[in-house]
Protein backbone atom coordinates (compact mmCIF):
# COMPACT_ATOMS: atom_id res chain seq x y z
CA UNK A 1 0.00 0.00 0.00
CA UNK A 2 2.52 2.36 1.16
CA UNK A 3 4.71 1.57 -2.45
CA UNK A 4 2.53 2.46 -4.66
CA UNK A 5 1.36 5.78 -3.32
CA UNK A 6 4.77 6.88 -3.10
CA UNK A 7 6.10 5.82 -6.25
CA UNK A 8 2.85 7.73 -8.02
CA UNK A 9 2.97 10.60 -6.02
CA UNK A 10 6.63 11.17 -6.74
CA UNK A 11 6.51 10.58 -9.90
CA UNK A 12 3.12 12.59 -9.88
CA UNK A 13 5.22 15.30 -7.98
CA UNK A 14 8.15 15.63 -10.85
CA UNK A 15 5.47 15.87 -13.54
CA UNK A 16 4.06 18.99 -11.04
CA UNK A 17 7.55 20.38 -10.78
CA UNK A 18 8.38 19.89 -14.55
CA UNK A 19 4.72 22.10 -15.28
CA UNK A 20 5.67 24.70 -12.59
CA UNK A 21 8.53 25.59 -14.20
CA UNK A 22 6.96 25.61 -16.99
CA UNK A 23 4.05 27.99 -15.84
CA UNK A 24 4.24 29.67 -12.74
CA UNK A 25 7.94 30.18 -11.50
CA UNK A 26 8.32 32.90 -14.03
CA UNK A 27 5.36 34.39 -12.28
CA UNK A 28 5.90 33.80 -8.87
CA UNK A 29 9.57 35.86 -9.50
CA UNK A 30 7.79 38.72 -11.23
CA UNK A 31 5.58 38.81 -8.23
CA UNK A 32 8.30 38.78 -5.98
CA UNK A 33 10.12 41.68 -7.79
CA UNK A 34 6.96 43.53 -7.19
CA UNK A 35 6.86 42.61 -3.65
CA UNK A 36 10.54 43.77 -3.46
CA UNK A 37 10.17 46.98 -5.32
CA UNK A 38 12.37 45.95 -8.00
CA UNK A 39 9.60 46.64 -10.11
CA UNK A 40 6.69 49.18 -9.57
CA UNK A 41 3.45 48.51 -10.36
CA UNK A 42 2.21 51.54 -12.31
CA UNK A 43 5.12 52.66 -13.64
CA UNK A 44 5.17 54.11 -16.86
CA UNK A 45 1.08 53.01 -17.01
CA UNK A 46 -0.50 54.46 -19.60
CA UNK A 47 -3.06 56.99 -19.99
CA UNK A 48 -6.27 55.11 -18.98
CA UNK A 49 -4.66 54.30 -15.98
CA UNK A 50 -3.98 58.45 -15.43
CA UNK A 51 -7.27 58.99 -15.99
CA UNK A 52 -8.83 56.92 -13.23
CA UNK A 53 -7.33 59.55 -11.03
CA UNK A 54 -5.14 56.99 -9.44
CA UNK A 55 -2.40 58.63 -7.11
CA UNK A 56 0.69 56.71 -7.88
CA UNK A 57 2.24 57.86 -5.04
CA UNK A 58 -0.02 56.36 -1.66
CA UNK A 59 -1.71 53.81 -3.83
CA UNK A 60 -0.09 51.06 -1.34
CA UNK A 61 3.29 51.10 -3.09
CA UNK A 62 5.16 52.05 -0.40
CA UNK A 63 7.97 49.38 -0.36
CA UNK A 64 10.42 50.98 1.94
CA UNK A 65 8.58 50.38 5.64
CA UNK A 66 8.11 46.72 5.36
CA UNK A 67 4.35 47.37 4.92
CA UNK A 68 4.48 44.23 2.96
CA UNK A 69 2.71 41.27 4.64
CA UNK A 70 6.42 39.62 4.00
CA UNK A 71 9.65 40.19 3.25
CA UNK A 72 11.47 37.88 0.64
CA UNK A 73 14.65 40.54 0.00
CA UNK A 74 16.45 38.14 1.08
CA UNK A 75 15.83 35.10 -0.62
CA UNK A 76 17.08 35.51 -3.94
CA UNK A 77 20.81 35.88 -2.14
CA UNK A 78 20.78 33.80 0.85
CA UNK A 79 20.54 30.70 -1.87
CA UNK A 80 21.31 30.43 -5.75
CA UNK A 81 18.75 29.64 -8.21
CA UNK A 82 19.63 26.14 -8.05
CA UNK A 83 19.35 25.39 -4.84
CA UNK A 84 16.10 26.99 -4.89
CA UNK A 85 14.65 25.18 -7.70
CA UNK A 86 16.04 21.86 -6.53
CA UNK A 87 14.56 22.55 -3.10
CA UNK A 88 10.72 23.07 -5.12
CA UNK A 89 11.39 19.92 -7.20
CA UNK A 90 12.06 18.22 -3.74
CA UNK A 91 9.29 19.67 -1.56
CA UNK A 92 6.80 19.27 -4.86
CA UNK A 93 7.69 15.64 -5.29
CA UNK A 94 7.27 14.95 -1.45
CA UNK A 95 3.65 17.15 -1.30
CA UNK A 96 2.48 14.74 -4.16
CA UNK A 97 3.71 11.80 -2.39
CA UNK A 98 2.09 12.72 1.00
CA UNK A 99 -1.14 12.91 -1.83
CA UNK A 100 -0.24 9.38 -3.05
CA UNK A 101 -0.33 7.99 0.84
CA UNK A 102 -3.88 9.66 1.36
CA UNK A 103 -4.59 8.57 -1.88
CA UNK A 104 -3.65 4.94 -1.07
CA UNK A 105 -5.15 4.99 2.32
CA UNK A 106 -8.47 6.46 0.43
CA UNK A 107 -8.45 3.37 -1.80
CA UNK A 108 -7.84 0.68 0.67
CA UNK A 109 -11.09 2.15 2.92
CA UNK A 110 -13.13 1.55 -0.21
CA UNK A 111 -11.97 -1.49 -1.16
CA UNK A 112 -12.76 -2.58 3.13
CA UNK A 113 -16.09 -1.24 2.35
CA UNK A 114 -16.05 -3.92 -1.22
CA UNK A 115 -15.49 -0.82 -4.03
CA UNK A 116 -12.81 -2.29 -6.11
CA UNK A 117 -10.06 0.41 -7.65
CA UNK A 118 -8.58 0.72 -10.64
CA UNK A 119 -6.85 3.07 -12.91
CA UNK A 120 -10.07 4.35 -14.16
CA UNK A 121 -11.63 5.24 -10.20
CA UNK A 122 -8.06 6.31 -10.17
CA UNK A 123 -8.36 8.93 -12.06
CA UNK A 124 -11.47 10.23 -10.66
CA UNK A 125 -10.62 9.76 -7.31
CA UNK A 126 -7.42 12.40 -8.42
CA UNK A 127 -9.44 15.12 -10.11
CA UNK A 128 -11.58 14.50 -6.85
CA UNK A 129 -8.36 15.34 -5.01
CA UNK A 130 -7.89 18.28 -7.03
CA UNK A 131 -10.89 19.62 -5.86
CA UNK A 132 -10.78 18.84 -2.41
CA UNK A 133 -7.35 20.05 -1.77
CA UNK A 134 -7.00 22.73 -4.48
CA UNK A 135 -10.14 24.01 -6.30
CA UNK A 136 -12.32 24.56 -3.41
CA UNK A 137 -10.36 26.32 -0.50
CA UNK A 138 -9.20 28.25 -4.08
CA UNK A 139 -12.35 29.39 -4.08
CA UNK A 140 -12.03 31.24 -1.01
CA UNK A 141 -8.15 32.02 -0.99
CA UNK A 142 -7.05 31.96 -4.35
CA UNK A 143 -3.25 31.27 -4.77
CA UNK A 144 -1.31 33.86 -3.88
CA UNK A 145 1.36 35.23 -6.16
CA UNK A 146 3.86 37.08 -4.22
CA UNK A 147 3.09 40.74 -3.41
CA UNK A 148 -0.52 40.29 -2.66
CA UNK A 149 -1.87 40.78 0.82
CA UNK A 150 -3.91 38.34 2.60
CA UNK A 151 -5.42 37.32 6.19
CA UNK A 152 -4.12 36.40 9.48
CA UNK A 153 -1.97 32.83 8.45
CA UNK A 154 -3.27 30.61 11.38
CA UNK A 155 -7.19 31.95 10.57
CA UNK A 156 -6.50 30.78 6.50
CA UNK A 157 -4.84 27.72 7.71
CA UNK A 158 -7.87 26.61 9.79
CA UNK A 159 -10.04 27.58 6.91
CA UNK A 160 -7.88 25.93 4.38
CA UNK A 161 -8.01 22.50 6.46
CA UNK A 162 -11.56 22.71 7.19
CA UNK A 163 -12.47 23.20 3.37
CA UNK A 164 -10.35 20.20 2.78
CA UNK A 165 -12.01 17.96 4.92
CA UNK A 166 -15.63 18.99 3.98
CA UNK A 167 -14.80 19.11 0.53
CA UNK A 168 -13.39 15.69 0.54
CA UNK A 169 -16.18 14.29 2.98
CA UNK A 170 -18.84 15.53 0.75
CA UNK A 171 -17.50 14.34 -2.46
CA UNK A 172 -16.88 10.66 -1.05
CA UNK A 173 -20.61 10.82 0.23
CA UNK A 174 -21.87 11.99 -3.01
CA UNK A 175 -19.99 9.27 -4.74
CA UNK A 176 -19.94 6.75 -2.37
CA UNK A 177 -23.44 6.98 -0.20
CA UNK A 178 -26.42 5.13 -0.11
CA UNK A 179 -29.38 6.91 -0.46
CA UNK A 180 -30.46 10.76 -1.00
CA UNK A 181 -29.99 11.57 2.64
CA UNK A 182 -26.38 11.02 2.17
CA UNK A 183 -26.39 12.73 -1.25
CA UNK A 184 -28.11 15.96 0.57
CA UNK A 185 -25.42 15.89 3.46
CA UNK A 186 -22.84 15.69 1.05
CA UNK A 187 -24.11 18.97 -0.76
CA UNK A 188 -24.56 20.88 2.63
CA UNK A 189 -20.90 19.59 3.60
CA UNK A 190 -19.57 20.81 0.10
CA UNK A 191 -21.39 24.79 0.26
CA UNK A 192 -20.51 24.98 4.35
CA UNK A 193 -16.79 26.49 4.25
CA UNK A 194 -18.44 28.94 1.77
CA UNK A 195 -21.25 29.78 3.41
CA UNK A 196 -19.10 30.34 6.25
CA UNK A 197 -16.35 32.45 3.87
CA UNK A 198 -12.51 32.39 4.03
CA UNK A 199 -10.94 35.15 6.41
CA UNK A 200 -9.79 37.72 3.81
CA UNK A 201 -7.92 41.11 5.12
CA UNK A 202 -9.45 44.07 5.49
CA UNK A 203 -8.24 45.96 3.43
CA UNK A 204 -6.72 45.39 -0.61
CA UNK A 205 -3.03 46.66 -0.80
CA UNK A 206 -1.02 44.20 -2.59
CA UNK A 207 1.95 45.72 -4.67
CA UNK A 208 1.94 42.54 -7.16
CA UNK A 209 -0.90 43.94 -10.36
CA UNK A 210 -4.08 41.81 -10.67
CA UNK A 211 -3.50 40.78 -14.09
CA UNK A 212 -0.04 38.47 -13.02
CA UNK A 213 -2.09 37.56 -9.92
CA UNK A 214 -5.48 36.32 -11.94
CA UNK A 215 -3.04 34.57 -14.18
CA UNK A 216 -0.60 32.78 -11.87
CA UNK A 217 -3.93 31.80 -10.18
CA UNK A 218 -5.06 29.98 -13.57
CA UNK A 219 -2.05 28.47 -13.78
CA UNK A 220 -1.44 27.50 -10.58
CA UNK A 221 -5.51 25.31 -10.69
CA UNK A 222 -4.48 23.63 -13.98
CA UNK A 223 -1.02 22.47 -13.26
CA UNK A 224 -2.30 21.16 -9.91
CA UNK A 225 -5.43 19.51 -12.49
CA UNK A 226 -3.03 17.63 -14.71
CA UNK A 227 -0.80 16.60 -11.67
CA UNK A 228 -3.44 15.61 -9.56
CA UNK A 229 -5.19 13.26 -12.49
CA UNK A 230 -1.99 11.83 -13.43
CA UNK A 231 -1.44 10.78 -9.48
CA UNK A 232 -4.87 9.45 -9.42
CA UNK A 233 -4.35 7.33 -12.50
CA UNK A 234 -0.99 6.26 -11.88
CA UNK A 235 -2.02 5.41 -8.15
CA UNK A 236 -4.88 3.78 -9.12
CA UNK A 237 -3.10 1.31 -11.48
CA UNK A 238 -0.62 0.88 -9.46
CA UNK A 239 -3.17 -0.56 -6.77
CA UNK A 240 -4.73 -2.61 -9.07
CA UNK A 241 -1.85 -4.34 -9.94
CA UNK A 242 -0.81 -5.18 -6.36
CA UNK A 243 -3.96 -6.52 -5.97
CA UNK A 244 -4.05 -8.90 -8.62
CA UNK B 1 -7.50 -22.63 9.01
CA UNK B 2 -4.66 -21.24 7.99
CA UNK B 3 -6.40 -19.33 5.03
CA UNK B 4 -9.49 -18.20 7.49
CA UNK B 5 -6.60 -17.20 9.88
CA UNK B 6 -4.44 -14.99 7.19
CA UNK B 7 -7.60 -13.95 5.88
CA UNK B 8 -8.86 -12.12 9.48
CA UNK B 9 -5.86 -11.26 10.53
CA UNK B 10 -5.75 -9.26 6.73
CA UNK B 11 -8.66 -7.26 7.98
CA UNK B 12 -8.30 -6.48 11.34
CA UNK B 13 -5.02 -5.29 10.45
CA UNK B 14 -7.08 -3.68 7.57
CA UNK B 15 -8.54 -0.56 9.03
CA UNK B 16 -5.06 -0.43 11.28
CA UNK B 17 -3.01 0.40 8.40
CA UNK B 18 -5.37 2.64 6.49
CA UNK B 19 -5.16 5.09 9.37
CA UNK B 20 -1.26 5.02 9.73
CA UNK B 21 -0.52 5.45 5.86
CA UNK B 22 -2.82 8.11 6.09
CA UNK B 23 -1.42 9.55 9.22
CA UNK B 24 1.52 9.45 7.38
CA UNK B 25 0.47 10.96 4.59
CA UNK B 26 -1.16 14.14 7.12
CA UNK B 27 2.01 14.53 8.38
CA UNK B 28 4.12 14.96 5.04
CA UNK B 29 1.22 17.23 4.25
CA UNK B 30 1.55 19.07 7.36
CA UNK B 31 5.41 19.71 7.19
CA UNK B 32 5.99 20.37 3.49
CA UNK B 33 2.47 22.83 3.16
CA UNK B 34 2.34 24.36 6.70
CA UNK B 35 4.26 24.07 9.11
CA UNK B 36 6.00 28.09 9.57
CA UNK B 37 8.95 27.19 10.66
CA UNK B 38 11.26 29.50 8.99
CA UNK B 39 13.56 27.11 7.42
CA UNK B 40 10.75 24.82 6.31
CA UNK B 41 9.05 27.69 5.11
CA UNK B 42 11.76 29.37 2.91
CA UNK B 43 12.68 25.74 1.57
CA UNK B 44 9.33 24.90 0.41
CA UNK B 45 8.07 28.59 -0.44
CA UNK B 46 7.79 28.34 -4.07
CA UNK B 47 5.55 25.10 -3.92
CA UNK B 48 3.54 26.81 -1.39
CA UNK B 49 2.07 29.21 -3.41
CA UNK B 50 2.58 26.72 -6.40
CA UNK B 51 0.18 24.20 -4.37
CA UNK B 52 -2.51 27.29 -3.09
CA UNK B 53 -1.48 26.26 0.42
CA UNK B 54 -1.82 29.70 2.33
CA UNK B 55 1.94 30.28 3.03
CA UNK B 56 2.83 33.70 4.98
Amino acid sequence: MLAGGLIAGFAAGLLAALLHFAFVQELILLGEDYETGAVVHFTGAGEAAEATGHDHDVAGHDHGDGTAAHDHAGDADEGSALTRNALTVLFTALIYASYGLILVAGFALAEHFGRAISAREGLLWGIAGFVALQLAPAMGLAPELPGSVAADITERQIWWLGTVLATAGGIALLAYGANVLTALAGIALLAAPHLIGAPHPEGFYGVAPPEVAGEFAARVLGVGLVAWAALGWLTGRLWAQDEA
Amino acid sequence: MNVTTQSAAKTSSGLLSIVFVALIGATMLFFAGHAQSATLHDAAHDMRHATGFPCH
